[in-house]
């Protein structure tokens, strides 16, 4: 069984997101790049499907410049067999719709009998990729699922998505789209061995042209980005104990209105 | 406090190949992730989390630089990497991978039989089985030349006699790499199993330095061994230094993951603490110790990397070693000192991790060749002069 995983490479949950100097963007400068969490699930149950079944094929692909090798790079440390990177400048502003375009040519060329992504990325936090996936192929999709079993004969898959109150089970027929919620599994840590071998595995480039994407211009471009205001400065209430309290209520009563 | 952000303050990164970046990646997430919840509480107890020693196994850590035998075989530069981001965590932690990749599996890979390395290798690579080793004694340390424990040949193999001290993973081992001299005044090398009769452990207790370790004395009275339990190639002290070469490398690029943990740690906790209305990090005296450990960090960062680099080609020098681990430790137990000092009363507790590394550190400057000892080695290197100093009497 032929599984692709979807995976975007996002800054580390630990930066300190600056925008640079064009307002469209983030400084990029001294940035750790990790693979989103959300896809490492969706890496780490591609595997467990292959690893239970004895046999399959695990591809990873992503969209992005150069640097996506590293995050590929590591999904294959984790036990992915293969890597195709859609790398190509002409992409460089994709919109989930362009990013999902890409992505379901890849499918087609791979023609896999299940792709799995994260529930979002964490950079910004759109969450629409998947659904736009499985739209474009056509085929069912199931978002954020906290497990999922495929049937012996690879036809079906049963998932389980958390809603309000409890789960919710159904199945779905294979080839589909499913998309990776905390709590589906436990990503394991890439081993030693596993990075030395990741070296020796193929990562396939792709450009906009090998996909036929004809039109690569995104529908959604971005204006501009701005910072939440800075906080304003706290206030420290001196004086005697007796008459700082008073001053603390009628501050907390009549200028921060929360008492 | 943030979680470890690492010390690079020269761009290191683009002098890492690909693999090594994410060698140390992979071993930094599995320390914050795995041992830094659990290092306090076996700091205070005053034990290892042996537990984690299969996971280490899993992970790949155990004998990364060797070939063969299941282990990893990957360059110095990365299983240096792994050494820093593991004394990040704690000097224990390190210690249990160092002696048992450079202490326990090299000498067996090194200077084994093919019967003994298929039998220990893979276990001792899984984390399945631990190793010790055995050549400090209570009344010789940095002089183990004079070593008093015999093994004295027998029909069937041979029998030990003599005590070892001051050996991490001493109890927990199931076998012993134990260093002693033969009636020909020569020493060797033996593999002596746990439960072997004759052979007992005692813990040392009282630590106030790595704590989060255990140390043992191994004690042998008439313990008798297999003729096939002794390391067939190699001959004289030789065989030990060639072991604990492999160690202070490793211990060199170590001591730069602790200190890297206090200046992290230091440099935060200094931009957040506020005393007469401004961060401390303000303090143009608290500024001189934070810049003192980001210009040693970077300069010991530099030294342990072409050191690593000649270890690869192959062009290493033992006395290169000396050098790095004399300056490495010192300058992390000198950062530590500084760290603690900048957390005042904090820097006390081990609600923060410094007094646990600047404790820690204590040992480090001790064994495998204390500061001094290294200090004598580039000494007679540069000199062409000896200046150990004959036996008196
Ligand atoms: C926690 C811990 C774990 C350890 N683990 C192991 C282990 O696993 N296996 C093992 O075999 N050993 C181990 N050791 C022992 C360690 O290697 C020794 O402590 C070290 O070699 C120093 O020996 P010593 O303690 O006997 O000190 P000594 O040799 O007695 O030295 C005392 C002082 O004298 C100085 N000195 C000695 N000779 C000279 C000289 N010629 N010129 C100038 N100064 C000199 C030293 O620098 C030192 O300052 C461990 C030690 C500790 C603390």
């Amino acid at each position: 069984m032929k599984i692709l995983v979807a995976i975007k490479q996002v800054p580390d949950t630990a930066t300190q997101v600056k925008i640079s100097g064009d307002p469209k963007a983030i400084e990029t400068s001294g940035i750790t790049w990790i693979i989103s969490p959300y896809d490492e699930f969706a890496v780490e149950e591609a595997l467990r499907i292959k690893e239970k079944r004895g046999q399959g094929d695990v591809v990873a692909v992503s969209l992005g410049p150069d640097r996506v090798k590293e995050a590929l790079r590591s999904a294959l440390a984790m036990g992915a067999d293969r890597a195709v990177h859609v790398n190509d400048p002409a992409l460089a502003g994709a919109d989930t719709l362009l990013t999902a375009r890409a992505l379901a040519a890849v499918v087609k060329q791979e023609s896999p009998a299940l792709v799995i992504c994260g529930r979002q990325a964490i950079d910004d936090d759109m969450g629409a990729v998947g659904a736009q996936l499985a739209e474009l192929l056509g085929w069912p999709c199931a978002s954020w699922i906290m497990e999922e079993t495929v049937d012996a004969d690879a036809k079906t898959v049963r998932v389980g998505r958390q809603v309000e109150g409890g789960l919710e089970v159904f199945d779905l027929p294979l080839p589909a789209v499913l998309s990776a919620q905390k709590g589906l599994n436990e990503p394991r840590y890439p081993t030693l061995k596993g990075i030395m071998g990741a070296k020796k595995k193929e990562i396939k480039d792709v450009k906009a042209a090998d996909l036929a994407l004809g039109d690569a211009a995104p529908q959604l471009t971005v204006t501009t980005l701005e910072a939440l205001p800075p906080r304003p400065p706290g206030r420290i209430i001196q004086g005697e104990v007796k008459d700082a309290v008073k001053e603390l209520v009628r501050a907390l009563r009549e200028d921060a209105k929360v008492i | 406090m943030e979680k470890f952000r690492g010390v690079d303050y020269y761009g290191m990164e683009e002098l890492l190949a690909e693999d090594e970046r994410m060698i140390r990646d992979a071993v930094r997430d599995w320390v914050e992730a795995q041992f830094v919840p659990l290092v306090a509480e076996h700091h205070r107890a005053g034990t290892f989390p042996v537990g984690l020693i299969p996971k280490l196994g899993e992970l790949g850590v155990f004998g990364a630089s060797l070939k063969g035998y299941g282990c990893a075989g990957l360059s110095n530069v990365a299983y240096g990497l792994i050494m820093q981001e593991l004394e990040r965590g704690d000097s224990g932690l390190r210690s249990c991978a160092s002696v048992q990749s450079g202490l326990v599996m090299y000498p067996i890979h090194a200077y084994g039989s093919e019967a003994q390395k298929e039998r220990w290798l893979p276990v001792l690579q899984r984390g399945e089985a631990v190793g010790c080793f055995g050549l400090t004694e209570p009344d010789h340390g940095s002089d183990p030349g004079a070593m008093k424990t015999r093994a004295r040949r027998t029909a069937d193999g041979y029998v030990l006699n003599g005590t070892k001290l001051w050996i991490t993973n001493g109890s927990i081992a199931d076998v012993a790499v134990v260093w002693a001299k033969e009636d020909d005044g020569e020493i060797y090398g033996y593999l002596v199993e746990r439960g072997t009769p004759g052979f007992g452990t005692l813990d040392i207790h009282g630590k106030f330095s790595m704590r989060a370790s255990i140390t043992s004395e191994l004690s042998f009275q008439d313990c008798r061994i297999p003729a096939e339990n002794k390391l067939p190639n190699v001959k004289g002290l030789r065989g030990p230094l060639g072991c604990l070469n492999q160690a202070r490398y490793g211990i060199a690029w170590g001591a730069v993951g602790a200190a890297m943990a206090c200046y992290d740690w230091a440099l935060q906790y200094a931009q957040q603490r506020v005393q007469f209305g401004r961060p401390i990090a303000g303090f143009q005296l608290v500024q001189q110790k934070l810049v003192w450990m980001v210009t040693e960090i970077t300069k010991a960062q530099l030294l342990v990397l072409q050191l690593g680099r000649l270890k690869d080609s192959g062009r290493l020098r033992p006395q290169q070693v000396s050098l790095a681990k004399r300056n490495n430790v010192q300058m992390a137990l000198d950062g530590a000192r500084l760290a603690r000092d900048i957390l005042g009363a904090a820097g006390i507790v081990d609600e923060h991790p410094i007094i646990r590394h600047m404790l820690n550190l204590e040992t480090v400057n001790t064994y495998e060749g204390t500061h001094d000892i290294h200090t004598l080695i580039v000494g007679r290197d540069i000199t062409g002069l000896d200046a150990f100093g004959a036996a008196q009497g």
